[in-house]
């Protein structure tokens, strides 16, 4: 790494310290306001702390904590990486990720879908990886048409490398005009937000993976990565079985474009699954918990597709406690549950709680799912009998729970 | 009157982000509630809609969406017919602008909309984004309206309609008003699924079509509302 200026060295230096601050005094992990204070200092701190490293940035709707996660891991092996591993993906966070490990010759940053076209523009970074684009907090994100649409021209703008899934016809048409993307089929469970062609409008016809619009030649790319079940075959032909350690198809396909992220760094798939493989837990996601001889495994869902994502690894013979809150960073807008189909759950003991319950009780009501409404996470617990236990929470309802459990890993 | 209840979903591939489903959902749990039978069309924008529905319903979507779903409508002309016949709409944001004469575009330019409803929007100047709350037209006998909305529009009724309800609490059309009817169509800036919260306003468009309804178990509407009402009126 060159040296960077001595404003932006004080900067990182005072930020680093602010964020020490917060964590000593118990306000947080530290890395917003550390970012925050170095950004005031000098306002080009993450363009300066950028430069010189090999970077790449990961951003979705769903996935990008766990993604993240996995290319750091995998990349480890070549060297220190700089990360922003508590999730904290808008500028202030980077900043913090980048300061904190400020001689890591790779980054790996998880960047919010809203800020992924300036942080590319500040960091220019030298790959982005999109893995999914669909209906998230509707009441402050933007909508995602359009969403998709400043991912194009911010892409378009740059010489950067995309790691893009080509099964996701908006994330496709976003990297579509880039100079150089590497397709990778990862798959697409949720389809209500891809019935029309992104660029016309039309009707696209599906089949399988597979997709092409009726009306205009917007189709779906070749693959030169595939996530076929438990396998990922390389752009040589060669199946590579993943074995990974965290659960559930959608992150086997973030596994998929990991292996495509690290394979631009020179990372052969052999090597890169070491590296996945030891990812058993991320940012207390997929994570058991113990209370009074129960076994509790958190699963995080927060829109649409996190909740199909979060079905797919519960375990159909075991009870669930679903717990939904709508605070500011869950969307205070409650009608996603509305596009979410529960009665996948029929026939398993169900308790709901959470801030929003009654809102969660009315939708299995209608959806003719029987549960039992707690008015507490502790109520719930202590209803079921002592054995394993599935949650499925969306984002503060999760962080409650696991403030209640000593944030444990 | 009917003991039988066809529902017409239109356009889920275009006018559906923001859990309208829930609306197609509410309004075939009370019927069946109540005995009848109900036989939903999801009707694909690429497909024609059909005519001879008791119940149409359509949500809200993005600028882009929005147009294409009223070109393909004016196009089409089977909602239009529907209505004509005496058929219930219960139309949500992007899909109540449509109902109008005419509504704005992505750049504010105005896009013609299928004159369903004397009305026409435009474009505000902020983001109406959180809690609703309206007192309905006593000439409809409902309780209070409570629903969350989310758009830019603002709303100008000409005199063919009539408001649905008075705002307390959120932005509605923009002039203290929200909603409007006319006949069985009724257009609201309450969106996705806003009969969750409003059973009584689905039972109206289920009564319009087989005649007087039985009462029937309304436990967790009820305590829904109750929360969400006692969260944003005044004590």
């Amino acid at each position: 790494m060159s040296q960077l200026p001595l404003r932006a060295q004080l900067a990182s230096a005072l930020g680093r310290t602010a964020a020490t601050l917060s964590r000593a005094t118990g306000r947080g992990d530290g890395s917003v306001i550390g970012g925050r204070v170095g950004l005031m200092l000098e306002p080009d701190l993450l363009r300066q702390l950028a430069a010189d490293r090999r970077l790449a940035l990961v951003s979705a709707t769903n996935g990008k904590t766990t993604t993240t996660r996995l290319i750091t891991s995998a990349l480890r092996q070549l060297g220190e990486v700089a990360t922003n591993a508590f999730g904290a993906n808008m500028p202030a966070g980077h900043v913090s990720a980048l300061s904190t490990a400020k001689d890591a010759p790779y980054a790996v940053l998880e960047v919010d879908e809203k800020y992924l076209p300036e942080v590319l523009d500040t960091t220019r970074a030298g790959v982005v990886c999109l893995m999914n684009l669909s209906r998230d907090q509707m009441d402050r994100a933007a909508e995602i048409w359009l969403l998709a649409q400043k991912w194009r021209r911010a892409l378009a703008a740059q010489p950067t490398l995309v790691i893009a899934n080509c099964d996701d016809p908006l994330v496709t048409w976003a990297a579509t005009g880039s100079a150089r993307v590497t397709w990778v089929s990862a798959g697409q469970r949720w389809r209500e937000d891809s019935w029309c062609c992104p660029e016309c409008g039309g009707p696209l016809d599906r089949k399988g993976v597979d997709w092409a619009c009726r009306e205009c030649a917007f189709r779906r790319p070749t693959p030169s990565w595939v996530l076929d079940g438990e396998d990922v075959i390389d752009p040589r032909g060669q199946r590579w079985r993943l074995d990974l350690q965290l659960p559930g198809q959608a992150n086997r396909s973030n596994a998929a474009i990991a292996l495509a992220t690290v394979a631009a760094f020179g990372l052969e798939p052999g090597h890169a699954l070491l590296g996945l493989r030891e990812v058993t837990s991320v940012a207390g996601r997929y994570t058991t918990v113990e209370r009074d001889g129960r076994s509790l495994r958190l699963l995080l869902a927060k829109n649409p597709a996190g909740w199909l994502e979060a079905f797919d690894v519960a375990d159909p013979s075991l009870p669930i406690i679903l717990s939904v809150n709508a605070q500011g960073p869950d969307g205070r807008d409650t009608s996603w549950l509305w596009d979410v189909d529960y009665r996948i759950l029929r026939g398993r003991p169900v308790l709901v709680t959470g801030e929003r319950r009654r809102d969660l009780a009315l939708r299995l009501y209608v959806a003719g799912v029987p549960f039992q409404l707690c008015d507490s996470f502790g109520q719930a617990v202590a209803v079921l009998p002592p054995g394993r236990i599935d949650v499925i929470a969306n984002y503060t309802a999760f962080q409650q729970i696991r403030t209640e459990f000593g944030r444990a890993e | 009157m009917t003991s039988h209840v066809r529902l017409v979903w239109i356009y889920p591939d275009l006018l559906s982000t923001y859990g309208d489903q829930g609306n197609v959902l509410i309004l075939e749990q009370r019927a069946r509630a109540r005995g009848l039978s109900v036989e939903t069309v999801h009707v694909r924008s690429s497909d024609p809609v059909p005519d001879q529905g008791d119940i149409y319903l359509i949500g809200g979507g993005e600028d882009r969406p929005q147009i294409l779903g009223a070109e393909r409508l004016r196009k089409d002309g089977g909602l239009n017919r529907a209505v004509a016949h005496g058929a219930a709409l219960l139309a949500v944001c992007a899909g109540y602008q449509i109902m109008g004469s005419v509504f704005g575009g992505e750049e504010g330019q105005p896009v013609p909309g299928l004159g369903l409803l004397d009305i026409s929007s435009g474009r505000g100047e902020r983001r109406a984004v959180g809690e609703l709350a309206a007192e309905v037209d006593p000439a409809l006998g409902l309780p209070t309206l409570t629903g969350f909305e989310n758009h830019m529009g603002v709303t100008r009724l000409g005199p063919g309609v009539r408001p649905l309800s008075r705002t307390i609490v959120g932005t509605g059309n923009g002039d203290g008003t929200e909603g409007c009817y006319a006949g069985k169509v009724i257009g609201t800036y309450l969106h996705g699924p806003a009969l969750a919260r409003n059973p009584a306003l689905a039972d109206l468009l289920l009564a319009w079509t087989v005649g007087p309804l039985a009462p029937i178990d309304d436990t967790w509407y009820q305590r829904l509302r109750e929360e969400r009402l006692a969260a944003v009126l005044p004590a």
